[in-house]
């Protein structure tokens, strides 16, 4: 017998109150091995203003390249103190901000190996099911093969790729753009 | 080198489009270029897991935790989670929050003028047991104004998020109550094309898990999605 997956729905304006409680904005406490970043940016809507209520939720693998996950089956070791879980939501002026590590390169289709990325699910009042997209990092020469990447016209890829920060080394910034010509490239899961 | 199975595409119009107009917010904040359709691969079928530990025990009675009881009508809402394939999903982790019995949220945002009730936060959390069983203890949550257009009333609802074994499953989405008149007039319960899809996010009347002088019961399973057929060798 074959259900159907139930209806996605908006968070709303109030979601803080039930996703509050699983707040991880440092992925990588002490112990966690790997080259440490800060990730920050905003979420802009069609009007080019920051969204002061949008939620952000990562996932990534540790700095080894594998993911904290039965399905991952790589010979390659776990972190015990890394979970590669974030719940990041946006302040009052639109900013968020992140610590973690760069993660280790993962396995993509076709026997390739895929570029250090983070998965990014993006919810916020106004957005109906759940938008997809990823981080990718600058000066990381695996970018050019990268499968997924490479799926993306070559001039929307830089929407993907987070930006150095000048006279900040290991601060990324990396913007959210809901609409217009630098429109962030979001992905096609279904949901 | 083994393909990675994916997880099913939803069925056309069982979800909703990003841009719904009659739901105002969606103009300026759906994305309007096509969306990249990519493969799956090791990361999209692997994903965050929370086991029973992260939860608080008396974190799926939301009238608990406050010096009183909380206003308003006492309800059990329950049911399971399963996969598209049927298989119940044990130990997934299922977030609500909602609006008190007067229709307020306790949220800076929300200056609906109804009364906060000093004994009720809205928020709750549980994981699944092994056959994909959640159960929360609740107060029925008042329907509320919306600016959304003139008149504007959302029907009562719980917000829902659930995780799923992947970070391909997560889902977001609202339970609503049988025989709420606001609910054909509900832009974000319309937003859905699929009639059949939209209507399954009402929950049902539940005798069996209504208690006696105590509470009524509200039935409402939530389907993730399910997974392809085995992956294929190459
Ligand atoms: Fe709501």
């Amino acid at each position: 017998m074959s259900l159907q997956a139930t209806t996605s729905q908006t968070v709303g304006p109030y979601f803080k109150i039930g996703l509050d409680w699983l707040h991880r904005d440092n992925l990588a406490g002490e112990g966690v091995s790997g080259e440490r970043v800060t990730i920050q940016g905003r979420v802009f809507d069609g009007d080019g203003v920051p969204v002061p209520d949008a939620i952000l939720e990562i996932w990534q693998a540790n700095a080894h390249g594998k993911y904290a996950h039965p399905e991952d089956t790589q010979d390659k070791p776990l972190e015990p103190r890394f979970t590669g879980y974030g719940r990041v939501p946006v302040a009052a002026d639109g900013v968020f901000r992140f610590a973690t590590i760069k993660p280790g390169p993962v396995p993509g289709p076709e026997g390739s190996e895929q570029a250090p990325h983070l998965l990014v699910s993006v919810f916020m009042r106004g957005v109906l099911r759940r938008l997809v997209t990823r981080i990718y990092f600058p000066d990381e020469p695996r970018n050019a093969t990268d499968f997924v990447l490479n799926l993306v016209e070559p001039e929307r890829r830089s929407t993907l790729i987070a930006k150095k920060t000048a006279g900040s080394p290991g601060t990324l910034e990396w913007n959210v753009v809901l609409q217009g010509p630098d429109e962030t490239v979001f992905f096609d899961l279904g949901l | 080198m083994k393909r990675v199975a994916g997880y099913r595409a939803p069925y056309p119009g069982t979800q909703p489009n990003h841009l719904h107009s009659p739901y105002v917010s969606s103009i300026k904040r759906a994305p309007t270029k096509p969306q990249v359709r990519i493969p799956y691969t090791l990361s999209e079928v692997t994903g965050p897991s929370f086991g029973p530990e992260v939860v608080a025990p008396k974190a799926s009675d939301l009238t608990s935790g406050h010096s009183g009881e909380p206003l308003g009508e006492r309800i059990i809402v329950s049911g399971r989670v399963l996969d598209e394939n049927s298989r119940p999903l044990a130990n997934t982790l299922v977030e609500i929050w909602q609006a008190n019995a007067a229709g307020r949220y306790r949220h800076a945002v929300d200056q609906h003028q109804a009364p906060l009730d000093p004994n009720f936060t809205g928020s709750g959390q549980a994981v699944t047991d092994g056959e994909g069983r959640y159960r929360f203890v609740t107060i029925r949550p008042g329907e509320y104004p919306w600016r959304n257009h003139y008149n504007a009333w959302r029907p009562a609802h719980i917000h829902f998020s659930l995780f799923g074994p992947a970070f391909a499953t997560r889902l977001v989405t609202q339970m609503y109550f049988p025989g709420d008149p606001l609910i054909p007039f509900d832009p974000i319960f319309n937003c859905t094309a699929d009639e059949k899809a939209r209507n399954r996010l009402i929950s049902a009347f539940d005798w069996e898990t209504t208690l006696p002088e105590h509470a009524l019961g509200y039935k409402f399973d939530i389907i993730l999605r399910g997974r392809e057929a085995t992956p294929m060798e190459e």
